[in-house]
């Protein structure tokens, strides 16, 4: 069963290629949008084609479908009626597919199962990517203030962090908004 | 009181105002409803967020709720329609190649687009070298269940150019109609405004004519619902409509026009340049770079002659042309489920008691009204309709799509 990937994120589409050849899975081709998205369709001529719900090529590759002659039969979207909740699950998770029609839906279900929880794992490492991004930019900030408070008020440094912390928490916001104010008002006042 | 949430499916286009404007203006607020825009980028995620619940309503191509529901191309889904958006808004912009060798004074009337017939037959020529080179023209529209599709697909049968044998017809996304163009991709295409209008500005081309030039009243975008999303809360559908109505008789009060524009061309609507989106609001279309706008009277038609009806004569028209494109048979129980999506009875029972004209009938011959404005029929207010002529002058009998399209081919 052949399975054609289109992503506009070459990471996922490489994140669920892998999985689907974990799975045993192996006739699979990675299509980009780049340069002939439907001759390389055509090529290929796959039975199960993965793409992301907000690929903006979507509305070209329905249409192909609807008036392809080269394609061996024509593709249906998603799995089944009787299986909308998977479907659901699938939409939930940012994945859309096409189906060659007729392709017996024990073999598609778990291609599609397993694209949605490659799609999750990817969401969830994109939220991991940038709560760890806004934790180091956030220590950046705090440094800095630490850094100004030591000089203008000639202490060290836990009684820097200190500071900041104590203000903190009387006036219920987090370390690196104080951090951030200090910065500021350091950058509008200068010397005085 | 905590308001209802609605969220609305929108591409980036001046006829998704109403909704946007809804929400931005107060008027679902005073529904006591919250509108939720939902932006996209193709139609085919607008109609799968609506069908799968990501969104409760959607602003979509009126041919599309259409094929939804027959199951074209996916499982059928029933859809309701229960207020059209608006009617027409469209152009059909050339390359600038393409402009030099068909578009000039002899094809133009006096206001400056041309004139369907005679660019029709000077098109034919330039379209039929091209395909016996082997080289045929090639037109972009924005999606294969569009009414931009059969817009462009009528003009050119009723010219004489056959569509997919005389020329290519391919789907453009909106926002890339512009760079399609410049590449030359496409030779011309048929989009909705801004894009248009920002292809002109870009001196990448030249608008030849707008769509209500091929059907004065020609619909357009729809307010699209899943029956099921409606039928579980009516009363929450009854009164989007009645915001909706309210915000298009915002949207055509000259005095609104720059507020809206504004508001419209903010990164998180349309994200385009403002000056365009006035100009479509004001019927003003620029033709060429640097030209001055001119008037074309009815180019966009939100509002007057109840145009927010779902005549199901419309649906009948659009599923004749579906019938026709896409070489499918006729059936009798499909042609009642195309026009069973739209909802007029929706409509009436959320604007009765208001000041809004209701039709009586819910069907009508359409495209025979060429002459003067004519009283119809209403329950509510008093109702007339405007010239709504197909360009060919052909009329369309809902009762008897089998003829109509046995002396279309």
């Amino acid at each position: 069963m052949r399975i054609a990937i289109i992503d506009t994120s070459t990471t996922r589409a490489a994140i669920i290629s892998d999985g689907l050849r974990e799975a045993g899975l192996d006739d699979i081709v990675v299509i980009d949008g780049a340069g002939g998205l439907v001759a390389a369709l055509e090529a290929a001529a796959p039975e199960v084609i993965l793409i992301n719900l907000e690929n903006p090529s979507r509305d070209v590759l329905e249409e192909f479908f609807t008036v392809s002659r080269t394609l061996a039969r024509p593709i249906a979207m998603f799995v089944d009626q009787s299986d909308s909740e998977s479907t659901a699950a699938a939409v939930d998770a940012g994945v859309s597919a096409y189906i060659v029609d007729g392709l017996a839906k024990h073999r598609i279900k778990p291609v599609i199962d397993l694209a949605v929880r490659r799609f999750q794992a990817f969401s969830r490492l994109q939220a991991e990517l940038h709560e760890a991004k806004s934790a180091l930019a956030d220590r950046t900030t705090i440094d800095r203030a630490k850094a100004i408070l030591m000089k203008r008020r000639s202490i060290d440094e836990p009684a820097a962090y200190g500071l900041l912390r104590g203000q903190a928490m009387r006036s219920n916001r987090r370390i690196a908004e104080i951090a951030d104010a200090i910065i500021t008002s350091d950058a509008l006042m200068g010397d005085l | 009181m905590a308001l209802d949430k609605v969220r609305i499916g929108f591409l980036p286009l001046v006829d998704a105002a109403l909704p946007i404007l809804a929400r931005e203006q107060g008027f679902a607020e005073a529904e006591g409803l919250e509108i939720i825009p939902v932006r996209d980028k193709t139609w085919a995620t607008v109609r799968d967020r609506l069908l799968y619940g990501h969104s409760d309503a959607a602003h979509l191509v009126a041919p599309l709720a259409i094929a939804t529901a027959l199951g074209r191309g996916r499982p059928a889904e029933p859809i309701a329609v229960p207020f059209v958006l608006g009617l027409n808004g469209n152009a059909i912009t050339l390359s600038l190649p393409l402009a030099d060798a068909v578009l000039d004074d002899s094809v133009r009337g006096e206001d400056g687009l041309a004139d369907p017939v005679l660019l029709g037959a000077r098109l034919k020529t330039v379209a039929l070298a091209r395909a016996a080179a082997g080289r045929p023209l090639r037109f972009g529209v924005v999606h294969r269940y569009s009414s931009h599709n059969y817009m462009l697909r009528y003009w050119l049968a009723a010219v004489g150019i056959r569509p997919d044998e005389d020329v290519e017809i391919v789907t453009n996304s909106p926002s890339f109609a512009a760079d399609a163009l410049a590449t030359g991709e496409i030779d011309g295409i048929c989009v909705g405004e801004p894009w248009n209008s920002v292809a002109v500005d870009r001196g990448v081309g030249r608008i030849a004519l707008v769509t209500a030039q091929i059907w004065r009243r020609g619909v357009e975008k729809v307010l699209a619902m899943r029956t099921a999303t409606l039928g579980a809360d009516p009363d929450r559908a009854r009164r989007l409509v009645r915001a909706l109505h309210a915000a298009a008789a915002h949207f055509v009060d000259p005095a609104t026009r720059d507020a809206s524009a504004a508001i419209l061309a903010r990164p998180e609507y349309l994200d385009a340049p403002v000056d365009p989106i006035a100009r479509a609001i004001s019927d003003r279309v620029r033709l060429t770079q640097g030209a001055d706008p001119i008037h074309v009277p009815d180019f966009m038609f939100q509002y007057r002659e109840a145009a927010n009806f779902p005549w199901r004569s419309q649906a009948a028209w659009l599923y004749a042309q579906m019938i026709r494109w896409d070489g499918i048979p006729y059936s009798a129980e499909a042609a009642e489920i195309a026009q069973g999506v739209f909802r007029p009875d929706i409509y009436r029972a959320a604007l009765a008691g208001s000041g809004a004209p209701l039709p009586n009938a819910s069907s009508k011959l359409e495209g025979s009204i060429d002459g003067a404005a004519i009283g119809a029929g209403s329950t509510q207010g008093r109702l007339f309709l405007g010239r709504d002529p197909f360009f060919d002058h052909r009329a369309f009998d809902p009762d008897d799509i089998p003829g109509y399209l046995a002396a279309s081919v």
